[in-house]
């Protein structure tokens, strides 16, 4: 069973970075700010493992460990989020008739 | 709920989580749909977050709610930071990124060990878990601290650098290999993490200012690979795909960046740029042609094309908002304005077209370096702000140069060039800049604010005389 469940991790890691490579290559280069800081807010979806370490309270050490990490993660997708739509809002085309 | 309830709900909300993801990026592509691809990303977060919260194993919520408070409130204002700030807010994310890997690596060692559930492929991804994290960790750290200039910008070198570097990382995977055989020996486990540590910062200082772009990139890569690495310790599909959407999205910046400089990971990682200046150059000084602000408007205002270059000396002077009005002035007297871009201008990936949309200058005038570079012998100015080695022409023809071979904005190939500048003072890579001399070239020394601020005067005042 557990070797299965490996095999099955590996085939969805290689197929989303196949999906990452083909969906990055395809943003715009004037968007390279706002792609990094959306993927990092994404990427703090590392949340959920954190969670459950905080909210299984099996020992103080993996408590606070995991707190922590939920505060590291919370902070990541706050501010990450909030940072890039302010950096998208930004963006304007020329006002017609300028 | 039943626990196979609970179970479907969970799967099912990190399935529709990962789609969202993926439509969030697609939809970034464009200006025009990047916007609803934020809304798709907390979409989708959200949908996790519930479907982790509806776990039987959470029974108390105080911890959760107090790491949620502590992460909101100190998220709010990293996000409302100037944007000249915005590589270091990003270091620092991937600092947040690597600290919660390693944490949550380190915890899910302690428990399974006390619980005897160890098994070798849980001990391995704990092992790259816990590297690439506090790696990062530390890493992203002092990439942080030397954006903020808080660490020296310039690379701080030793000797043997590489070969200890290296030695760490090999004692590092040796422990780690060494308890994936053995998971009982902890005691193996501290050190792993300390080495780890030590080896973010060790492979950092090395690197200097300029070369920030590939380094962030290369942290954001790594940010990513060990949420991958979290995904396989915690058998997390959704963590699986969000950490290689990152962990690609650093590596595809990261090749952007080195073709930019034409340099390689290696090289970058291991070469400590800026320390080898080419010698000889300095032998046959040349004089430059000096000019003031308002022989700066005269030469722009009798322009039909100018393109405008800008570079980190303009963020560093916070002079985006002056640049703006001058394009507004240029733009009034019917002359075509448009800004070239170099890739690694900045300290980051897209630094500059973030700093200009912020001056609200339309981002359809903001042109790639390849788009660019045959407009320039049409041109009548470019006015350089601040960049400095993205425009030198020793990149084309000086072997010597330590930059040659790095593509570059053809400045030098327009009808004549205004470079603004602080002082004769060699840029971050501590190479001469032929550009300055040339006999097209005129230098306005002083703050690029100050004296983007003094053309802007000069035009205006001056427009009745004409």
């Amino acid at each position: 069973m557990a070797g299965l469940d490996l095999w099955a991790m590996a085939f969805v890691f290689m197929l989303a970075t196949f999906i990452g490579f083909d969906v990055i290559r395809n943003v715009s280069r004037l968007l390279h700010t706002p792609l990094m800081s959306l993927t990092n807010a994404i990427s703090a979806i590392a949340v959920v493992g954190s969670l459950i370490i905080a909210g299984e309270e099996k020992t103080t050490f993996s408590t606070v460990l995991g707190t922590v990490a939920v505060a590291a993660s919370v902070t990541n997708i706050v501010s990450g989020f909030l940072i890039t739509d302010r950096m998208l809002r930004m963006f304007k085309r020329r006002e017609p008739g300028k | 709920m039943t626990p196979e309830l609970v179970y479907n709900v969970t799967q099912g909300s990190y399935l529709a989580a990962a789609g969202l993801f993926i439509f969030s990026l697609r939809w970034l592509s464009r200006p025009e749909t990047a916007r609803r691809g934020v809304l798709a990303g907390v979409l989708g977060m959200v949908a996790a977050i519930v479907g982790t919260l509806v776990h039987p194993d959470i029974a108390h919520y105080e911890w959760i709610a107090l790491g949620v408070v502590v992460g909101t409130v100190v998220g709010v204002p990293l996000s409302r930071v100037a944007l000249t700030a915005v590589p270091q807010r990003t270091a620092l994310s991937h600092a947040f990124g690597g600290l919660a890997a390693g944490l949550v690596g380190t915890a899910k060692y302690a428990l399974w060990l006390a619980d005897g559930e160890l098994t070798a492929f849980r001990m391995a991804a704990i092992a790259v878990e816990i590297i690439l994290g506090f790696l990062t960790f530390t890493g992203s750290l002092m990439a942080a601290g030397k954006l903020q200039e808080v660490i020296p910008t310039r690379p701080i070198t030793y000797r043997n650098q590489n070969f200890i570097n290296l030695l760490l990382l090999t004692i590092a995977v040796g422990a780690g290999l060494w308890l994936v055989i053995d998971p009982t020996r902890w005691e193996l486990f501290p050190v792993i993490v300390g080495l780890s540590l030590l080896f973010g910062v060790l492979l950092i200082i090395p690197i200097g200012g300029a070369d920030m772009p590939t380094v962030i990139s290369l942290l954001n890569s790594y940010a990513g690979l060990s949420a991958v690495a979290m995904g396989f310790v915690l058998e997390n599909k959704v963590l699986i795909i969000a950490g290689a959407l990152d962990g690609s999205s650093g590596f595809i910046l990261s090749v952007i960046m080195c073709r930019a400089m034409n340099r390689s990971f290696t090289n970058v990682l291991f070469g400590a740029f800026g320390q080898v200046q080419a010698a000889g150059v300095a032998g046959e000084q040349k004089a430059v042609k000096s000019a003031n602000p308002q022989d700066a408007a005269d030469l722009l205002e009798t322009a039909s094309q100018v393109v405008i270059v800008p570079g980190y000396g303009m963020a560093v002077a916070q002079a985006q908002h002056r640049v703006h009005e001058l394009r507004d002035q240029l733009v009034k007297r019917g002359i075509g304005v448009k800004f070239a871009i170099h890739p690694v201008a900045g300290r980051m990936p897209g630094h500059m077209n973030v700093l200009l949309a912020e001056a609200e200058i339309p981002y359809d005038e903001l042109v790639e370096m390849d788009d660019i570079n045959p407009d320039f012998p049409q041109t009548d100015v470019v006015l350089v702000v601040g960049a400095n080695d993205v425009v030198n022409p020793a990149a084309r023809h000086d072997k010597s140069s330590p930059i040659y071979g790095m593509p570059i904005l053809d400045v030098d190939k327009a009808k004549s060039v205004i470079a603004i500048k602080r002082s004769m003072n060699p840029g971050f890579a501590g190479i001469d800049n032929e550009l300055y001399t040339a006999d097209n070239t005129v230098m306005v020394f002083g703050d690029a604010k100050a004296v983007i601020g003094d053309i802007v005067k000069a035009l205006t005042g001056g427009s009745g005389i004409h």
